[in-house]
């Protein structure tokens, strides 16, 4: 009853009987084990090996530009001055495609794993991820056949409404512009985030979930103090993922875009990104000429380095707060 | 802040299937009632009920009325989510929010009510949920830690914190010490016994010795037969239920011959 003594009210503790220690790690080497963790060294150092062997690839095809006088590079300015509209161009396509995608697949993949009924969420994600199943240079001509065109009135729209924007100065009558490759890449990106990001709510734990409702959460509150904290870093490492698609797809952004010089108006002609610079001069290029594109790629292998390890810092920064521990 | 339960004939589904049958009992205001019985005998389902809990499992549904102050719970016009803001909540396992500090935790609720709050009223009412939970001397040093860095029974402390911080008017509790050690346990029932002064506990509990030791009020929980729906055998004062029960399931139960 409520009235026994406290001292009463704790259960004895029973000490357990002490269970056998099995023989001290790394006495006993089980073949099966041996094997195991021998495959997954090689694997391991398989990929560094890879990683090593191109990154050395590129930096030794890429030294004579890096050594060359200026003016023999093509624009006579000298490498950096070279590549830098080319980086900026990358970025920004790949940012905005980034920025197009991720709300969309974010919304995808709540609705799928939160709120379509089963079936249809099954047979939703099934339809995303044949997307991924697309050929990116099906992509390319979709967007430079049939989508280009009829971004035209949309663009003109923006220029007469926007217009003070420097993103939206003048408006292109071809629609191969950066803002069409963009596009065109967000939705070559959607799958990855999608998937990813549907993975990780599914797995929210149902007891927070749980949690949240019992507190009188809404089904959207439920998401916001549940589901979406908990996938954060599964969203960011999607996005991640996705972004580096975009940053290296060559064929699509080759296709649409109708390179330029580099300019801030992203509905017209004009600007250029590493990977499609290197596919369009590739076939032509010799000597320093082909150094110089090899040289390119591996400012891209670097801008994809750099944008990993910032997202993982990102993760990282928070993993205190992960669920994890 | 705390009312009293009316349950009339209460008949619990998960879709065809009929968890628990006929129940009426009444729970008073300002008492700890606790619901014992055999796994399977649908006393957790029972007390997910009261606060619609059981309807987030796709084909839950009841038939029969659910008072409270004599609103009817299940009546058409009423919101799952409203009655839950009134009606708190504590799980088997202690639950905080990973991603939230634990302040953020004792707040969650509160914020989901979208009250505006200031930075001190926030901290104040943090701190008055958390001294009510017995947990403020713990971690008043680590307000802004991780909930989840705590131990098992200040996760559960925290828990409640966070489910009293709402101000419900009836806190249910799922077997809350059964993922915990003895001194947690004791600090909970300590925390259960204080309380009452202010709420309407309903606790589940596989441990009688707590249900003896917490409550006012036993229900007992059975079922003829795996695959039956379960019943509520009899409730009657804890006192009573442990040393002269009138069922002889009851007797059984509480001696250990079954369950």
């Amino acid at each position: 009853m409520s009235t026994t003594p406290p001292s009463a009210r704790t259960p004895a503790a029973v000490p357990a009987p002490a269970p056998d220690r099995s023989p001290r790690r790394g006495q006993v080497r089980r073949p099966g084990d041996l094997v195991f963790s021998g495959a997954s060294l090689a694997s391991g150092l398989l990929i560094m090996a890879i990683l090593a062997g191109v990154a050395t690839f590129l930096l030794v095809q890429s030294l004579p530009v890096l050594t060359a006088d200026p003016g023999e590079v093509t624009g006579e300015a000298g490498f950096a001055a070279y590549v830098l509209p080319l980086i900026v161009g990358t970025v920004l396509a790949s940012v905005l495609a980034m920025a197009m995608a991720t709300p969309v697949a974010v919304g995808i993949a709540l609705f799928v794993s939160h709120y379509a009924p089963r079936r249809l969420g099954a047979s939703i994600g099934f339809v995303i991820d044949l997307l991924a199943a697309v050929p990116s240079v099906v992509f390319g001509m979709w967007g430079w056949q049939v989508l280009a065109p009829r971004l035209v009135p949309a663009f003109a729209w923006l220029e007469a409404n926007l217009g003070w924007v420097p993103l939206f100065a003048e408006g292109s009558n071809t629609g191969r512009t950066i803002a069409t490759a963009s596009l065109v890449l967000a939705v070559m990106i959607l799958p990855i985030i999608t998937a990813v990001s549907r993975e990780v709510f599914l797995q929210t734990p149902r007891l927070h979930e749980e949690a949240a409702l019992a507190l009188g959460a809404t089904k959207w509150e439920m998401i916001r103090t549940a589901v979406l904290p908990f996938g954060k870093p599964g969203v960011i490492g999607g996005t991640m993922l996705g972004l580096g698609r975009a940053l290296g797809e060559t064929m699509a952004v080759a296709i649409i875009l109708s390179t330029g010089g580099f300019t801030w108006n992203i509905i017209g002609p004009g600007n250029s990104t590493i990977p499609a610079e290197i596919a369009l001069n590739f076939p032509e290029a010799a000597g320093l000429r082909l150094s110089e594109l090899i040289a390119a790629g591996l400012v891209l292998f670097v801008i994809t380095l750099v944008v990993n390890l910032v997202a993982r810092y990102i993760v990282e920064k928070r993993s205190e707060f992960s669920g994890a521990n | 802040m705390s009312k009293r339960i009316d349950v009339n004939d209460l008949n619990i589904f998960y879709g065809k299937f009929h968890a628990v049958q006929n129940v009426s009992m009444t729970i008073e205001p300002k008492s700890v009632t606790a619901f014992i019985g055999p796994s399977g005998c649908g006393k957790s389902t029972f007390l997910r009920t009261l606060n619609r809990m059981h309807e987030v499992i796709p084909g839950g549904r009841v038939e029969g009325e659910v008072l409270m102050d004599g609103r009817d719970l299940y009546s058409k016009e009423v919101d799952p989510v409203d009655v839950r803001r009134e009606v708190g909540m504590v799980f088997q396992r202690p639950n905080p929010f990973p991603t939230m500090s634990i302040k953020e935790n004792v707040l969650a609720g509160v914020r989901l009510n979208s009250r505006r709050m200031s930075h001190s009223a926030a901290d104040e009412l943090a701190e008055r949920a958390l001294r009510d939970a017995n947990l403020w001397n713990e971690v008043k040093d680590r307000l802004d830690k991780p909930g989840s860095g705590l131990s098992g029974g200040q996760q559960q402390r925290l828990c409640i914190a966070r489910a009293i911080a709402v101000q419900p008017e009836v806190i249910l509790m799922d077997e809350p010490c059964s993922a915990l050690d003895p001194i947690s346990t004791l600090a909970i029932e300590d925390l259960i016994e204080q309380l009452k002064e202010d709420y309407t506990v309903v606790i589940v509990t596989h441990n009688m010795q707590q249900a003896a030791r917490v409550s006012d009020r036993t229900g007992f929980f059975n079922l003829e037969a795996t695959g039956r729906p379960g019943r509520l055998v009899e409730m009657d004062d804890t006192q009573k239920i442990f040393n002269n029960p009138a069922q002889q399931s009851t007797e059984d139960y509480i001696s250990g011959r079954f369950g």
